[in-house]
């Protein structure tokens, strides 16, 4: 377990370096280079001279990313926002928190929805049921997710007045925590996404496994039918969703985005969306880094979590 | 893409289906045969045609001024010679959708075209010669895949000025990945097979196996792959469009159509959102459907032999 934790984790260390790279040279590719974008573009030659020696731009490209990355791993500076005047860690702090609790919240119920319902579909399998419920899975899968948010503005907030059409508004996470009306849009949007995608995934790791001959051989010992689903099916069906939800982390953070710019609800997306239409680049550059770095470690975790289900994984 | 773009975790029908599926299949039936028989498959391919119909053959017969805004008719619900009314601007809505239709199916089958061509090849290189190479190759491709696509795509429409030709090459930049590695796992069966063995018996180079052998001997999973990818690729272009990037008007593209909609949805004018969400919708859905539809036809395990 030792070995193959060292070898997942070295991986992505080195994957989080290339981004950092990649990211760094990005800020290269500016129109005329970062001191442009931050002091605007009728700044003087002698007013973009000082801001590159004091940022330290004169100098070899390599030594540049030595000081970036030595300002944020030993100093844990982000960068700071000249649009919004604050640091970019600080911006961070105040939305990463109502992020991680939208999308943990539909993160939670698509997964309570869509493993059921993919066993349901995978035992009705080819029933009149099941058609109907791929038949949704297919049409959510297709939907993108700002129409499916605006189609759901359109009926429960226009036609039937019952729901605010915008997310909570406050600074705060307790904020959207005390506002339940106003999350169930956001988290509607986001879940039915999720479990379009999910429940075909169970549906056909379910149908797979009812094949298998474990499954005769509980069911010949006597275990019920409930019993040979949930304590044997389950376990065994549920592995390939494991590492799509760690693969899934890019997926879950641009529906965040996309979700957060519908409902305008303040979150790292939202934060995100509105650095790009203000040009913002520190933020910019700094929330991709950071952006980046979760997906690794999603990536990460769902692999750790294969390798404690199916001692297979760590042999080979 | 925007959200889709996961790498699908491939999941085999259980023998039993696929025996249900092989004995009502005729002996020898060709892959067209397989395709024509599935009727949603068909349905998509018909949906497909039509759009396309009328994105390049409809401004032929419908014309409408796409060019200059006229803002004396903003805003006009449908009729008057505008069958779908106007938008914010005055352009009429039919027309907008054509022109908008062009770029998003154009870019799409681009992109994909380009994203599927140096997949192909990336991933044919990397699996043909193994060892450190592919190695390399494959982290190469295992980094890029944890970029969050629609972050980066953003990043870059808020560096550079955004055209048609540099949005199908940044769609396209993150597109490749996942035909590679589709590929590279193909090529890595493919390259033990006897007439990989012979042209390298008789001297045949490496080009010559992957261009001649591997890769027609691929085409099916590349065929397959590069429907989704169009999906992908049109998806993504909405949402870059919903989200203020598309390229700037008087060029038309269906998400930003969508996103200046939304500012009416209160006063009920309903001409400017659902149109054209309908049409993202079963462009979508209808290359989805061809998508599986191929996928079943190409399955070697399912062809009756």
């Amino acid at each position: 377990m030792t070995r193959f934790l060292i070898k997942r984790i070295g991986q992505s260390v080195v994957v989080v370096i290339l981004v950092s790279m990649a990211t760094f040279s990005l800020l290269h590719l500016l129109p005329g280079g970062a001191a442009r974008a931050e002091l605007g573009v009728r700044s003087s030659p002698s007013a973009i001279h000082a801001f590159n020696v004091a940022n330290g731009y004169n100098r070899p490209f390599l030594d540049q990313y030595w000081f970036y990355v030595d300002r944020i791993l030993i100093h844990h500076n982000l960068g700071y926002s000249y649009k919004l005047n604050e640091p970019v860690s600080t911006l961070l702090s105040m939305d990463l928190p109502k992020s991680a609790y939208l999308s943990g919240l539909a993160l939670l119920i698509t997964i309570v929805i869509a493993i059921p319902l993919g066993i349901y579909q995978a035992v009705r399998r080819n029933k009149p049921d099941d058609y109907a419920l791929t038949g949704f899975s297919f049409i959510g899968y297709s939907m993108p997710t700002f129409w499916l948010g605006l189609l759901l503005i359109a009926f429960f907030s226009v036609f039937l007045k019952w729901l605010p059409p915008s997310a909570p508004q406050t600074p705060t996470v307790s904020g959207s925590i005390t506002d339940p009306k106003a999350m169930i849009l956001p988290v509607l949007t986001l879940t039915i996404v999720g479990v379009a995608s999910f429940s075909r995934y169970m549906r056909s790791s379910a149908i797979e496994n009812l094949a298998q001959d474990y499954i005769r051989t509980a069911r010949a010992k006597g275990v019920t039918k409930t019993g040979v689903l949930f304590r044997h099916m389950l376990r065994n069906a549920v592995l390939p969703i494991v590492t799509l939800l760690g693969l899934s982390v890019p997926a879950l953070l641009s529906g965040n985005l996309i979700t957060e710019s519908v409902f305008n609800y303040p979150g790292v997306g939202l934060l995100f969306w509105t650095s790009t239409q203000t040009r913002d680049y520190p933020t910019l550059l700094a929330l991709t880094l950071v952006v980046a770095i979760f997906t690794v470690i999603g990536n990460l975790i769902a692999d750790i979590c294969y390798g404690i289900i199916d001692h297979r994984v760590r042999l080979s | 893409m925007t959200d889709q773009n996961i790498e699908p975790v491939v999941l085999e029908e259980p023998e039993e289906v696929s025996q249900m599926v092989r004995a009502k299949r005729k002996r020898g039936a060709s892959v067209f045969e397989v395709f024509l028989e599935n009727k949603l498959a068909m349905a998509g391919a018909v949906i497909i045609v039509l759009i396309a119909l009328f994105c390049f053959v409809g401004p032929l017969v419908y014309h409408s001024n796409q060019i200059s805004s006229d803002l004396n008719i903003a805003n006009t619900a449908p009729g008057h010679g505008h069958p779908l009314g106007t938008d914010n601007v005055g352009y009429d809505e039919l027309g907008r959708l054509m022109a908008g239709g062009q770029s998003s199916l154009e870019i799409g089958f681009a992109a994909a075209m380009l994203a599927g061509l140096f997949g192909v090849l990336w991933g044919a290189v990397s699996g043909y010669f193994g060892g450190i190479i592919d190695t390399v190759m494959m982290r190469i491709v295992d980094a890029l895949l944890s970029i969050p696509v629609l972050f980066v795509l953003l990043l870059m429409a808020a560096l550079i000025h955004v055209n048609q030709l540099n949005l199908t090459l940044a769609v396209a930049f993150f597109a490749w990945l996942v035909p590679a590695r589709l590929i590279r796992g193909e090529t890595l069966t493919l390259r033990t097979r006897e007439y990989i063995q012979a042209v390298k018996g008789m001297g045949g180079g490496a080009g010559r196996s992957i261009f001649l052998h591997i890769v027609p001997n691929a085409l099916g999973t590349i065929v397959v792959n590069i429907t989704f990818q169009v999906a992908d690729a049109i998806l993504a272009l909405a949402a870059l469009g919903y989200l203020g990037f598309g390229i700037p008007p008087p060029a038309a593209n269906w998400g930003s159509m969508l996103s200046q909609g939304v500012t009416y949805l209160y006063a009920g004018e309903w001409w400017l959102i659902y149109p054209v969400g309908i049409l993202i919708v079963l462009t979508v859905i209808s290359l989805n459907f061809i998508g599986d539809a191929l996928r079943d036809a190409f399955d070697v395990r399912l062809q009756g032999r």
